[in-house]
Formats: structure tokens, C-alpha cells, sequence
């Protein structure tokens, strides 16, 4: 039992030896050129890694311990400060400690002519067999387009990309209800002039452009609405789409008259672009990039007071595409 | 240690040789030449944060009423990619801060990545051997404005929804197609089907990064193909690159870069704060705020949709082309398009077809930087139009002046811009040729006074 134990362990010994110590290989000629140690240097690197170290633990610290204030402010801090300190140490292990060399190296051949031919005739040698390659191609060509075209197709069910109907349709009905943000309906009286309210069709969906209406008031004599509107603004009380028709915001800034000698008409204006809109005439672009006016919704009161629709937009909301000139919303 | 690691790694990859040669690969010594290098530690941050904040992140229009953590959002109606924006950065600890570092890093990758250019531009580093190396750049460049874009818009707050309002619009502008086009990206008219969302979401965090990285790859793996240009200096010439090994020396620049670019983007993210989406509330299709600015790499396209004056090109009925696709579309268009376009032009036009591995100083090709000037200035005078607003409000010029004048302004300054840029590079030679002849009159003269050498 003794003597198998020192087999064994001359065994391991010899196996764990086996290998060690190689035959010590003469250092050729150096790589990397000598330089000079420089101690002052290593602390300074050694003092920076511990700065380092220092200021990641206290971003532990700061996000352990609840009751640290700013805590977005002192962790980011920290762990800025850490990287900080962690660049400034190794900047000073690249100028201080590591040798600074400088290498001359040969820029890659530009080009190998000869490989390029053996390439191309690779290429041409091994379509050799093929008599009518121009037919083979045109055949290939035509398998592939159909193939790309067929895997290309599943991506038309990502929308309805030929239905158009959608951009026209809007909630706005005659006798539909205008109504607050809060839902409740909007009557003739609560329009104030110098000021103005949006409002949305009662029951309807709000999240879609056809949906918000600004509404005004303006004195019945400054009115000078499009033919065809007559009647379109009981009390002068006007209403369009609050979406402008340039790029799909909400026109949510009303300028009002504040001085009466520069700015003499109130104005609805979309504050992404500035397309400036007069609510006295239709809506017309008065400044800014819009090229429609803002589509006008016909109004009436109704028997308690309350405004209502008198009909559907005067045009498609929203911004412009191929086709929005061709209908009336429905 | 080393040596085992060394050992162990050739047997199995045969690689010894190859890391050899990449470890004494030469870099050529110039500040300029980092700025590539901030854009891609950038783009490390932003993988990195952006990987923590999906782990939190909601990408669902449903809606819900918030009782969270911030009071005045109390009670409101949003949807869930809203509210767990506004989670992540009151409720998760550290959430703030990386999601403001995200954003952070974001802008940072755009500035590097548009400093990147004007270098190679202005120094001709992308002719002939380094043309493709400089389209993958540009197209990287295309893609991070659309990836940031796409970023800021998840989070469903009133900005981003008004700029996706605009996107749409953009989108929907294109002649013939573009109703079409924004029915199969939106799923239907805006503001879309929830579907949207998740198509928003999956382009954000796995296809353009995708396709982002693996350019960049690309990018990279053409640089060290043709190694680096190189500023003429002494032993720098078309065949030799002189500069410092990729190991030692430049490995420690490289990662103190990196450390450096981390930590100004994590003391931005913590100290500075970026898109607060709390104070600009849930969006509605009905809500708008004035005041309201893109990230600062889309201001040129926000500038140029304000430009342009109020039509729409249409025939009878039809409309051909909405006015938002002149400052949305054509415009960006055109100015990659260009730069594109540039180095075949100059190939072109010069009729130098050769290789170059040194660089041109800008006054070197008087009208290369007389054409990137004027580029430049264009672009920046439209991006200035389109903080016209802020102008207004901080000094009150009139609104409707200022956009008089950038209209008027973008079609001229550029031009006289192109011919002094072009005067100066001319001049800068002609004083450089003067200061070389009188050095060796003067020489000469010193030779000609000092007494023959007695043999």
C-alpha cells in the first residue's frame, strides 16, 4: 500500500513536471526600445486608480443609501469623476510610462493587377460550359426579381397601403355636439372674443386628426368668410380644424390683435412652423409655410344654446398628399 | 502567464502572426484624428444604457391614468410608453441618470460623427483608396439621425409626439406614393395603430443599431485595410505612415479616450439635465407648445421647413408636391446626395484619379474648401432660421423678419462665402511661396557672404 503511494505521488510529480522549465530561448534583440522607469510617474497612476476606485465605490455608496439627496446628480457625479480619473491614468501611462515609438510602416500595395486578372479569369473560365450565358443571366435576373418580389409582398400587411377613403373621413356630422376637453358641451355664450377654445365632436374618438376644432369669436362685421358660407358662424362664433395643413401639429397659439397698429387681425398660428392662419377670412395662410387654409366647420346653435355642427369639414384635415384636393371629407 | 494566454490562443486560432502585426500597426499622429474615435466610444455608451433602459421601457400606445411618483402628472390620461418614461426616471433608481446619459450620448454621437466629416472633407481624406470608407461613414451618419430620431419619439411625450406629427406629414409629402407609404408605416392615418409602436421600438433597439454596427464594422475594417492617412511631415510620404503602435502606445490613448468620452457623457447625464419629458406632459393629436425644438441634429430640417414660403405645387386637382417635402425631404436629400456625390466629382473634375495617403491642408485645395465652406454655410444658416422663434422670444427681432431674411440670406451668403473661402486658400499660398523664396534668397545670400571653406 506504502510503495503504490509513492508510485503514485512520483507519478504526479513527474506528470506535473513534465514540460516545466524549457530550455531558456537567447532573448533576441528587443521590440519595444528601453526606456527610462520612472517612479514618480507609477504613484501618480497608482494615486489616480485609487481615486478611481474611490469615486466607484461612493457610486455604490450613493445609490445604496436612501437617504443621499440628488441622487441622479451624485451618481452621476461619481461615476463620471471615476471615469475621469480612470482616462487621466491611463493618459499618463501613455506619455510617462509606456515607451512612445515612433514606427515607420509601408502603406498597403494600392492595388494587385495580377491577382485582379486571375480573378476575372477565374470568373470567365468557369462560366465556360455556358453557351448562351446572356440568356442564362436574363433568366436568373428575372427567377430573382420575382422571387425578391414575392418576399417582399407579406410587407403590404403592415397597412392598408391602398385605401384612401381613411384620410378623408371625419367624426363631424350636422347636429353633432361640439364639447370641451372635459366633455362637456359647448354653448354660444361661453365663447369669449380675444380667446380661443378647442373643442371635439361629443362620443367621438379624440386621437385622430379629424377630430379637434379651435373655435373663436369675432364681430360679425369683420367676417369675411368664402362664398358660400353664409350662415356658416352664428354670433360670428368661426370653427376649424385645429390640425394645421402644413405638417399635422395642433394649431394651439391664437395671436390676438395686442397692438392694433402692427397686427391688426387676430391670427390662429401652429407653433411648429409658423403657419399663420386669419380665422375672418376661411383661414387663410396669412404667413408660414401652410399651403391650404385650416377646413372650416359649419355651425349652428341649438335650441338650449348649445353649438353644433352644421355639416362635415369644409375639406380634408391634416397635412397634404397626392390626393387630399380631390374629395370633401365624409 | 503571457506567454501561456499567447500560446493557448495560437494553438487554437493560428493567430499569432496576424495579432502581431496588428499590435504594431501604426497610428498617425493628429488630434483630429480622434474624432471618429468619440463617435464610436459613443456609440458604446449608447449600447450600453440603451440595452439598461429597454429593461424598463413600455413600448404600448394603451392607455392608462398616472399615480406615480410625480404629483403634478397626477391623474392624467397617457399611454404606457409614456408612463414608463416617466418611471424610469422617478421611479427606477439610477434611471434618470442613464436615460439622460442615453440622451446625452446620443447628441455627442452626432456632434463627433459631423466633426468626423468636415475632417475627412475639408482634408481630402476621402479620395481614392478611402471613398467606400467615407460612404459607409456618410450612410452611418444618415442612419444615427434617423436612429436618434426614432429614440426620442418612444417616449410619447407632447415634443415627440408633434415631431412625429411632422415626421408623418414628411412622409406623407412625397409625390405619388406618399399617403401610401405613411398608411404602411403608420398602419393607417395618424397617429397610427398601436402597431406603430412596437414597429417604432423594434426599429430603435435592434434594426438600426444592427445596422449601425455592423457598418461601423465595416467602416473600421476598411480603415486598418488601407491603414491611415497621414499630414505631410518628415519620413511621411505616399508610401510610408509614420505615428505611434497600436500597442503600446496607442492602446493606452485609445482607452483613456474612451474613459474620457464616458465620463463627460455620465457627468452630462447626472448634472445636465436633457428632455425633462415631465414638464411636457402625455401627447394629444390636440395639444401643441410653442417653443418647440428638435434634438439639435434635426434643427436643419426643422429650419428648412420654416423657410420655405406657404404653396403647394398642384395640377388641377391633383396635388404634386405637398410643401413639407421641400425642407423634409428634398432638402436633406440634396445635401447627402452632394456629399455622396463629392468624391466622384472631384475625380471628376480635377481628373485625379491617383491614390492618396497624405492629406491635403484646406488651403491646399482652394476649391474643395471653398465648396465645403459654402456647404456648410447653407446648411448652418437654415439650421439658425430654425431657432428664429428662440431669437424672437430672447431679443424680440420679428419673427416674420428674421424668415425674410434667412430667405434672402441662404441663397447669398453661401455664395460669397464659396468665393472668399476660395480668395483666402489662394492668398494663404501665394504668402506661403514668398515666405519660401525670401528664406532661401536669404541663404543664399548668408552662403555667398560667409567665406570659402579653405580645402
Amino acid at each position: 500500500m506504502r510503495a503504490l503511494w509513492r508510485y503514485l505521488v512520483a507519478a504526479v510529480v513527474l506528470l506535473l513536471g513534465r514540460g516545466r522549465r524549457p530550455p531558456r530561448v537567447e532573448r533576441a534583440e528587443r521590440i519595444v526600445p528601453a526606456g527610462e522607469p520612472s517612479p514618480r510617474a507609477e504613484l501618480l497612476v497608482l494615486a489616480l486608480f485609487g481615486a478611481t476606485a474611490a469615486c466607484a465605490v461612493a457610486f455604490v455608496v450613493v445609490y445604496a443609501v436612501e437617504s443621499i439627496p440628488h441622487q441622479t446628480q451624485f451618481l452621476g457625479l461619481s461615476l463620471g469623476v471615476a471615469f475621469a480619473f480612470l482616462a487621466a491614468a491611463l493618459i499618463v501611462i501613455a506619455y510617462r510610462l509606456v515607451v512612445t515609438e515612433e514606427l515607420e510602416e509601408d502603406y498597403p500595395v494600392p492595388a494587385h493587377p495580377a491577382e485582379q486578372e486571375a480573378l476575372g479569369q477565374l470568373v470567365e473560365e468557369s462560366g465556360d460550359r455556358m453557351t448562351r450565358k446572356r440568356l442564362l443571366l436574363v433568366g436568373g435576373g428575372a427567377a430573382g426579381a420575382a422571387l425578391g418580389a414575392a418576399l417582399v409582398t407579406p410587407a403590404l400587411s403592415l397597412g392598408p397601403a391602398f385605401e384612401i377613403a381613411p384620410f378623408f373621413r371625419t367624426p363631424w356630422r350636422r347636429g353633432v355636439r361640439l364639447v370641451d376637453e372635459d366633455g362637456r358641451p359647448l354653448h354660444a355664450h361661453d365663447v369669449l372674443e380675444e380667446t380661443f377654445y378647442t373643442a371635439y365632436p361629443e362620443g367621438a374618438d379624440r386621437e385622430q386628426l379629424g377630430a379637434p376644432i379651435v373655435v373663436v369669436r369675432l364681430r360679425p362685421a369683420e367676417l369675411h368668410l368664402p362664398a358660400g358660407r353664409d350662415g356658416w358662424a352664428p354670433h360670428g362664433i368661426v370653427a376649424y380644424s385645429k390640425i394645421c395643413t402644413h405638417a399635422g401639429c395642433a394649431v394651439a397659439l391664437y395671436r390676438k390683435p395686442t397692438f392694433p397698429t402692427v397686427e391688426p387681425r387676430p391670427a390662429l398660428v401652429c407653433p411648429c412652423h409658423y403657419s399663420t392662419f386669419d380665422p375672418a377670412r376661411g383661414a387663410k395662410v396669412l404667413f408660414g409655410p401652410a399651403g391650404r387654409p385650416l377646413p372650416q366647420l359649419p355651425l349652428f346653435v341649438g335650441p338650449s344654446g348649445e353649438l353644433r355642427a352644421a355639416g362635415n369639414l369644409s375639406g380634408p384635415v391634416g397635412p397634404a398628399w397626392w390626393g387630399v384636393r380631390n374629395r370633401r371629407p365624409s | 502567464m503571457i506567454r501561456s494566454t499567447v500560446r493557448f490562443l495560437d494553438e487554437r486560432s493560428g493567430g499569432a502572426p496576424f495579432l502581431r502585426k496588428a499590435l504594431r500597426y501604426v497610428f498617425p499622429d493628429h488630434w483630429s484624428f480622434l474624432l471618429g474615435e468619440v463617435a464610436l466610444y459613443a456609440f458604446v455608451v449608447l449600447v450600453g444604457t440603451g440595452i439598461y433602459l429597454t429593461l424598463f421601457f413600455d413600448p404600448s400606445t394603451a392607455t392608462t391614468h398616472y399615480h406615480g411618483e410625480y404629483q403634478p402628472l397626477h391623474g392624467l390620461e397617457m399611454t404606457h410608453a409614456y408612463r414608463s418614461v416617466v418611471d424610469i426616471s422617478f421611479k427606477v433608481k439610477a434611471g434618470l441618470l442613464i436615460r439622460q446619459t442615453h440622451h446625452w450620448a446620443a447628441d455627442v454621437f452626432v456632434v463627433a460623427i459631423v466633426l468626423h466629416l468636415l475632417r475627412i472633407f475639408f482634408t481630402g481624406a476621402f479620395r481614392k483608396p478611402r471613398d467606400l470608407t467615407y460612404y459607409l461613414g456618410l450612410t452611418m451618419l444618415a442612419l444615427a439621425l434617423l436612429e436618434g430620431y426614432l429614440g426620442y419619439s418612444l417616449a410619447d411625450d407632447l415634443l415627440s409626439g408633434m415631431g412625429l406629427a411632422i415626421g408623418y406629414s414628411v412622409l406623407m409629402s412625397v409625390p405619388f406614393v406618399g399617403a401610401n407609404l405613411a398608411e404602411l408605416v403608420w398602419g393607417g392615418p395618424f397617429p397610427g395603430t398601436p402597431a406603430f409602436w412596437s414597429r417604432m421600438y423594434v426599429a430603435h433597439v435592434f434594426l438600426f443599431p444592427l445596422l449601425i454596427a455592423t457598418l461601423l464594422g465595416a467602416h473600421l475594417l476598411l480603415v486598418a485595410a488601407r491603414h491611415h492617412t497621414q499630414f505631410r511631415g518628415p519620413r511621411k510620404t505616399e508610401r510610408k505612415v509614420v505615428g505611434v503602435p497600436t500597442f503600446p502606445g496607442q492602446t493606452p490613448r485609445s482607452l483613456g479616450l474612451m474613459s474620457a468620452v464616458t465620463a463627460v457623457l455620465f457627468l452630462l447625464g447626472g448634472l445636465v439635465q436633457i428632455n425633462p419629458i415631465w414638464l411636457w406632459g402625455p401627447y394629444h393629436v390636440a395639444s401643441g407648445t410653442n417653443g418647440a425644438q428638435p434634438d439639435w441634429y434635426l434643427g436643419w430640417l426643422i429650419g428648412a421647413l420654416r423657410l420655405v414660403p406657404g404653396f403647394d405645387v398642384t395640377i388641377g386637382h391633383y396635388t404634386l408636391v405637398p410643401n413639407p417635402f421641400w425642407g423634409g425631404a428634398l432638402f436633406p436629400l440634396v445635401v447627402f446626395g452632394f456629399l455622396w456625390a463629392f468624391p466622384w466629382l472631384e475625380r471628376r473634375f480635377t481628373g485625379d484619379h491617383a491614390f492618396h495617403n497624405l492629406l491635403d491642408r484646406p488651403r491646399d485645395a482652394p476649391w474643395r474648401t471653398a465648396i465645403g465652406a459654402a456647404l456648410f454655410t447653407w446648411v448652418a444658416l437654415i439650421f439658425l432660421a430654425g431657432s428664429a422663434d428662440r431669437v424672437f422670444v430672447t431679443f424680440f427681432v420679428s419673427y416674420g423678419w428674421q424668415i425674410l431674411f434667412f430667405r434672402i440670406a441662404v441663397w447669398v451668403v453661401p455664395v460669397v462665402v464659396l468665393l472668399v473661402t476660395r480668395r483666402v486658400c489662394l492668398e494663404l499660398q501665394v504668402s506661403e511661396r514668398v515666405e519660401r523664396e525670401r528664406r532661401l534668397a536669404e541663404e543664399e545670400a548668408r552662403r555667398a557672404a560667409a567665406p570659402e571653406p579653405v580645402r
